[in-house]
């Protein structure tokens, strides 16, 4: 098997005196769609903080393509590859999809912003994602939250990334557009992506995920091959009854 | 056609009319005050309403920019108020050359701008609160600046005053210019428009590219030809016009623009995107205080003196006044650089159609301040169209 694009070592991140991730190890590899499930307030997001250098851990390594890393700010993180797709989307409202899909990353012509070729980008993105917006120039803030998500996802995938990072990517979604959404992440492994989604629904990420990372209570609390594990492994694993690999239970920690 | 008709009744009825409420505002208020007194629209008056234009043109222009960010500095009157002092007394007491005061006084205005910059983008307080501060601190800074007689006159024959008061484009240079810029908006428009077909990308029908340079030209050469029939184009206004062009270019078409309107419009999006929220949040406030104490070096020159009623605190309020009426919203992201110029002529009509019909002070407070509640009313109302 290949190295890992991206690893995490013994990741812990402290708010005050609840520990958000306590000890966290991942590893993730190209043409892989890794979910990590868990109840609310697990740690899931703190975890997307971290790998997306949005939140900087307390303790522990990070390294991508096997080199260490500091991932002191999204910008950082974006220029080691790494691309997130945030839980409340991090979506200029008062901007345009193709404003808001270059934000940060804008293609200029001499000092001025080249709105031609953004704007034709934009088009060719989103077409390769199936995405239907009703034009490029409407602010963000006026379309529907499927269609915001989608922008966000195309903006992820704008420096043809390594790692894509989304968290809770479904839960704004009605049934068909989860399932969209779901072989949107089946394209993003064929482009060799490797992917990290974070979930609260079992069903979803063990339809799309080659890999399932169980965290409960800020520590890994089990870790499951899909195609093999079972709803109720999982599911005992979220909740922390009579699961494989159990860690011990700190009750003040995390909640 | 019919598409296009319904997109624009949907703004209106939604209040969101970018710059067309403004300039709707204006010829309103030049028809109400028209018909009151036929004084109003000569030309003469005209041109003393773009000399008065230019001082509070350009620190409403700084608000405009504060404005983008969601942030609103209230001691920009204050600042051109001690900024004034500086030029007044550097120059006349201090036996500085008036070029060195005058930089001297910008180098004011730069400095507090990095401080409330500053303040604001570590601490992250609101700055309408510490500006507060500042407005007290700039003010007594105002006072100890001009001394114990509280006022210094500039000599006529400075170029200063030459400048604001005497100094008028030659009818030449006004047309030059105006060829100039209508080739330029003709020649950057039919080059992206020829670009966009190039890519298979939409384009605006020819006629509507055609219609807006005609537009331009048409309002560019009334304005030089109109105001040519009297003293022309002064030159504090031209460059008012030149600089407020200068930051619409740069807001909408650079990355540093984009930045702005982004921070503004979600600061925390912005710093996730890889925006450098900070550096930008410290650059909105340079420029805006820069340009008010450009504004206090401008009204020295127009008074021929600084003293302590330069930069009173209606003038704070007017500027803010006239960058909300000219449409900027107070609400952050959303707004036009040429909110700053619509709003102070409409701002400045106001004014001189009141003392035009008899009216004074008083009355020139209460509409103004109906105007700027009005304008309120319509940006909280375009709000709410778009979040729901
Ligand atoms: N900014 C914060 N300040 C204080 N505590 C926080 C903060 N963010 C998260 N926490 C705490 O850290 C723990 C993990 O939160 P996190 O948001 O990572 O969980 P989650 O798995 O994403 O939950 P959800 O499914 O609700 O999104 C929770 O106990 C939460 O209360
Ligand atoms: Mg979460």
């Amino acid at each position: 098997m290949s190295a890992p694009v991206l690893s995490l070592r013994g990741i812990v991140k402290s708010y005050g005196a609840a520990r958000a991730l306590d000890g966290v190890d991942l590893e993730l590899r190209s043409h892989e769609v890794l979910a990590v499930i868990g109840d609310s307030g697990a740690g899931k997001s703190t975890l997307v903080g971290v790998i997306s250098g949005n939140q900087r851990p307390d303790a522990g390594e990070i390294a991508v393509g096997g080199r260490a890393v500091t991932l002191a700010s999204p910008a950082v993180a974006r220029q080691h590859g790494i691309a997130s797709v945030f839980q409340d989307l991090a979506l200029a409202p008062n901007l345009d999809v193709v404003e808001n899909l270059f934000l940060g990353a804008e293609l200029t012509r001499g000092s001025f912003l080249d709105e031609v070729s953004m704007e034709k980008q934009a088009w060719e993105l989103l077409g390769q994602l199936s995405v239907r917006v009703p034009s490029v120039r409407v602010p963000v803030g006026a379309l529907s939250a499927a269609q915001r998500q989608a922008v966000a996802i195309a903006r992820a995938l704008l420096g043809e990334p390594r790692v894509i990072v989304l968290d809770e990517p479904t839960s704004a979604l009605g049934t068909r557009q989860t399932a969209q959404f779901l072989t949107l992440l089946e394209r993003l492994r064929e482009r060799g992506h490797g992917v990290v989604v974070t979930s609260h629904s079992l069903v979803d990420m063990h339809a799309v995920a080659d890999r399932i990372v169980v965290l409960r209570l800020g520590r890994v609390n089990g870790e499951f091959d899909a195609a093999l594990a079972t709803q109720e492994e999982l599911l005992a694993a979220v909740t922390g009854v009579g699961a494989p690999r159990r860690g011990e239970e700190r009750g003040g920690g995390a909640r | 056609m019919t598409t296009l008709l319904s997109h624009a009744r949907h703004r209106v009825r939604t209040a969101q009319l970018g710059l067309a409420g403004p300039a709707a505002a204006l010829v309103l208020v030049w028809l109400v005050f028209q018909s009151l007194n036929p004084a109003f629209l000569s030309a003469d008056n005209l041109v003393n309403l773009t000399q008065q234009s230019a001082v509070l043109g350009v620190l409403a222009l700084g608000v405009v920019i504060v404005l983008h960010v969601g942030q609103l500095d209230l001691s920009v009157g204050a600042l051109s108020g001690l900024a004034a002092a500086v030029t007044a007394v550097a120059s006349v007491q201090w036996g500085w050359s008036q070029w060195i005061a005058v930089l001297a006084a910008i180098a004011v205005g730069v400095v507090a701008g990095l401080v409330y910059g500053l303040i604001h983008a570590r601490l992250g307080v609101p700055a309408f609160v510490f500006t507060l501060a500042g407005l007290l601190l700039l003010m007594g800074l105002q006072l100890r600046v001009l001394g114990p007689t509280g006022s210094v006159n500039v000599p006529f024959e400075t170029w200063l005053v030459d400048l604001s008061q005497r100094a008028f484009l030659a009818p030449a240079v006004s047309w030059a210019i105006v060829a100039v810029v209508v080739a330029a908006f003709a020649g950057t428009r039919w080059y992206d428009r020829a670009r966009r077909v190039r890519l298979d990308l939409p384009v605006e029908p020819l006629g509507l590219l055609l219609g807006r340079v005609v537009l331009l030209a048409g309002i560019l050469a009334g304005v030089v030809a109109y105001l040519g029939t009297n003293r022309g184009v002064g030159v504090p206004f031209a460059a008012l016009v030149g600089l407020v062009a200068l930051t619409d270019v740069a807001l909408r078409r650079t990355r540093w623009g984009r930045a702005i309107r982004a921070v503004g419009g979600d600061a925390d999006a912005a710093r996730k995107a890889g925006v450098p929220v900070r550096r930008v949040l410290v650059s909105a406030f340079v420029l805006s205080s820069t340009m008010a104490a450009l504004g206090g070096v401008l009204a020295t020159g127009r008074l021929a003196a600084a003293n302590q009623g330069t930069g009173d605190v209606d003038l704070t309020l007017t500027a803010i006044a006239a960058a909300v009426i000219g449409g900027t919203s107070l609400f952050g992201g959303r707004g036009s650089a040429w909110s700053a110029l619509l709003g102070v002529l409409i701002v400045q009509s106001i004014a001189t159609g009141v003392l035009l019909v008899g009216g004074d002070f008083s009355v020139r407070l209460i509409v103004t301040g109906l105007v700027f509640a009005g304008a309120i009313g319509l940006d909280a109302l375009a709000r709410r169209a778009r979040s729901g």
